[in-house]
């Protein structure tokens, strides 16, 4: 637990100390989500309608953007070798990192979405939903990402193969995220917000679980390939 | 591990291949023309879709055979992992443009016959979809395989994504099902459709052993040249260690 | 004609031989980090090829590259890879024998290459494992800061600790074991060109 806490403390703090890394994700998710309207046209009953889709093809690629961020600083200094020779499981390192990276990621984008969902004239309670799904969603994304960026290291161009390797990965977290906010947008009475959302709140609390499952076996497995 | 290890030296793999390979290859040749002539000319026109059914017996087998070549490679990478057998890295990294291929050939004739049947080239169908993704999982796995400067690298990085890919196709597969059905309740293809007829079925399954035995033929030509070319940059290593 | 060594406690082995013989290699092998092809590590009686953790807790590996994240201080760099105690005196101990005490807090970019290697090297006192695998561990060090690099593993060897380093330049060590890759590499050796040719590899 030691080396957990050890762990996500100083990518905090590296972070934290880099204040560009942690901005920049945050930036390019609202830039991006404001070129729309101007794609699209200011009309906002449309805006309101395609918003859940919006935000999270945005956040995605936002969260893209800082995929390579996770471990490749630590590949190139030697940091790497080191945390593989620690007394700390790998398995566990590699959650603490990704832990780090969702709290300087996923986290800012989550408090940037509702400034997008007023832009686009969310209402209230698909905002409330929005929220929860993003909370449940963009740990996974976090989480599959790390596959990736672990499979890349030390590869010619790995920045661009990131893309490739992790969207068809995304895609069940995108429908079930813009899934749960549409739900929650299309129902007609009050309290069947929370009911018409649940099923698309469940599922994406499944992927989160066996992203969670998943990421340290194949993560572990790919830096010490990588290390070879 | 002892059959494994029976196969582990390459001499005898060239030489297992050699004697199977003229075997197979033939009956890839004559499934093919049976199949072909029967999807062509005994298999009757479709009452509605009419002569465009024929597509069907190229298109199933493809996302067949996409379906199949990748669980092939995610066993393979299992193997490659596991047992750090080279023959399972060479299986992986043989089959990968083989699935890749299959599976454009499903999105292709997909397509082709979509379009008299939807009047659109591609419509986001959840089969389809699905297809289309299962091609991207294949675009990346290739990639990353020849990503690396030493191969052996690009290997273990790929055999992991593979595992990876393949334990996600499912939620993959579910998910765009339920995106689909949220969004497009009429599907002009109905996964229930009615039993089909044996004078149809036949031909189908005959294409399908057809394109088995095909990708068999294929991946054991690709394995072999493979280790011929590992041949040769040893003995060309050994002519530079000696000059 | 294969390689095969063994290391008593207190005992120093220094690997020689030109680039590319395997030196960092066969530290890399050691260390766990590298998975042989053949052969096997044994650490007081276990096999360790299987199960590197048994071994890696035993260890301190110092490869080329030095772990040090620029923004952060040199305490700082030092804290994190050997842990937080109640007290600190014994890593300003360690800083202070590769004289790197006034340094303490310095953001690392800061440092030049020799210190940041000094910064390293100071992490094997503040971690106290048994053996230590140094590959190259004098570069960029200059003449007095190879003497107390020579000091720290003198004083290690009276402990009961072992090390082994890949070095070009000269160490000074008490009475080491000196082991020339050279003769093993068949890079280097011509002799040694066929003996793998028994089994024919794969790649």
């Amino acid at each position: 637990m030691s080396a957990f806490l050890n762990i996500v403390s100083k990518d905090l703090r590296l972070a934290l100390r880099q204040r560009s890394d942690l901005t920049m994700a945050v930036l390019f998710f609202i830039l991006t989500a404001m070129l729309f309207p101007f794609g699209l046209g200011p009309e906002p009953n449309l805006l309101a309608r395609i918003a859940p889709g919006i935000i999270w093809v945005t956040a995605l690629l936002s969260v893209l953007l800082s995929l390579e961020r996770i471990f490749l600083a630590d590949y190139e200094d030697g940091s790497l070798e080191q945390l593989v020779l620690s007394r700390a499981s790998l398995e566990i390192a590699i959650l603490a990192k990704v832990l780090a990276h969702w709290l300087t990621t996923g986290l800012p984008l989550i408090l940037a979405a509702p400034l997008i969902a007023l832009l686009f004239n969310m209402d209230t309670e698909a905002m409330t939903i929005l929220l929860f799904a993003m909370l449940l969603g963009t740990p996974s994304l976090s989480l599959i990402g790390a596959i990736a960026a672990t499979l890349t290291l030390g590869a010619r161009r790995g920045g661009v193969l990131i893309p490739l390797l992790v969207l068809p990965l995304y895609i069940p977290t995108l429908i079930f995220g813009v899934g749960a906010i549409d739900a929650a947008m299309n129902s007609l009475e009050a309290g069947a917000v929370i009911a018409n959302a649940r099923p698309h709140l469940l599922l994406l609390g499944a992927i989160l679980l066996v992203s969670l499952l998943i990421t340290p076996l194949a993560g572990a497995a790919a830096l010490k390939q990588a290390l070879e | 591990m002892s059959v494994f290890h029976r196969f582990a030296n390459p001499n005898r793999f060239l030489k297992l291949t050699n004697t199977v390979l003229p075997w197979i290859s033939g009956i890839t040749v004559l499934s093919l023309l049976a199949g072909l002539y029967m999807a062509f000319f005994t298999s009757p026109p479709d009452y509605q879709q009419g002569e465009t059914v024929r597509i069907m017996y190229i298109h199933v087998p493809s996302a067949w055979m996409a379906m199949f070549i990748y669980s092939s490679i995610a066993f393979a990478s299992v193997c490659s992992l596991i047992w750090r057998h080279p023959l399972a890295d060479l299986a992986a990294k043989a089959s990968a443009p083989i699935g890749a291929g299959f599976t454009f050939l499903a999105l292709a004739t997909g397509s082709l016959w979509g379009k008299p049947m939807w009047g659109a080239w591609w419509v986001w169908d959840a089969r389809l979809t699905s297809v289309l993704i299962l091609f991207f999982l294949y675009l990346g796995h290739m990639a990353l395989m020849n990503a690396f400067e030493e191969q052996e690298r690009g290997n273990r990085a790929a055999a992991v994504l593979a595992i990876v890919g393949f334990v996600n196709i499912p939620i993959i597969k579910f998910s765009v099902d339920w995106w689909n059905t949220l969004h497009q309740p009429a599907s002009v293809m109905r996964a229930d459709g009615p039993s089909i007829d044996p004078s149809m079925l036949w031909p189908l399954l005959i294409m399908g052993l057809a394109f088995k035995f095909f990708y068999l033929v294929v991946v054991l030509i690709r394995i072999k040249s493979e280790l011929i070319e590992a041949k040769l940059r040893k003995y060309r290593r050994a002519v530079v260690d000696n000059a | 004609m294969g390689l095969n060594f063994h290391l008593a406690e207190s005992s120093a082995l220094i690997l020689e031989g030109p680039n590319g013989s395997g030196k960092s290699s066969l530290i890399r092998i050691l260390s766990g980090l590298l998975r042989p092809r053949l052969g096997s590590l044994i650490w007081q009686g276990q096999d360790a090829t299987k199960e590197p953790e048994i071994f890696q807790e035993h260890i301190h590996y110092i490869g080329h590259r030095n772990a040090i994240k620029p923004v952060l201080t040199v305490q700082e760099n030092l804290t994190y890879w050997s842990g937080r105690d109640k007290d600190d005196t014994h890593l300003d101990m360690a800083l202070d024998q590769f004289n790197m005490l006034p340094l303490k807090n310095t953001p690392a970019n800061l440092l030049s290459s020799g210190q940041s290697r000094r910064l390293a090297l100071s992490r094997l006192l503040a971690s106290k494992r048994k053996l230590w695998l140094l590959d190259e561990p004098s570069v960029g060090l200059d003449v007095a800061s190879i003497k107390l690099l020579e000091q720290a593993i003198a004083e290690h060897r009276s402990t009961g600790g072992s090390v082994i380093f890949a070095t070009h330049s000269p160490i000074e060590v008490e009475a080491p074991t000196k082991l020339n890759l050279r003769d093993y590499s068949p890079l280097y050796n011509r002799a040694l060109i066929n003996l793998d040719d028994e089994e024919e590899s794969w790649v």
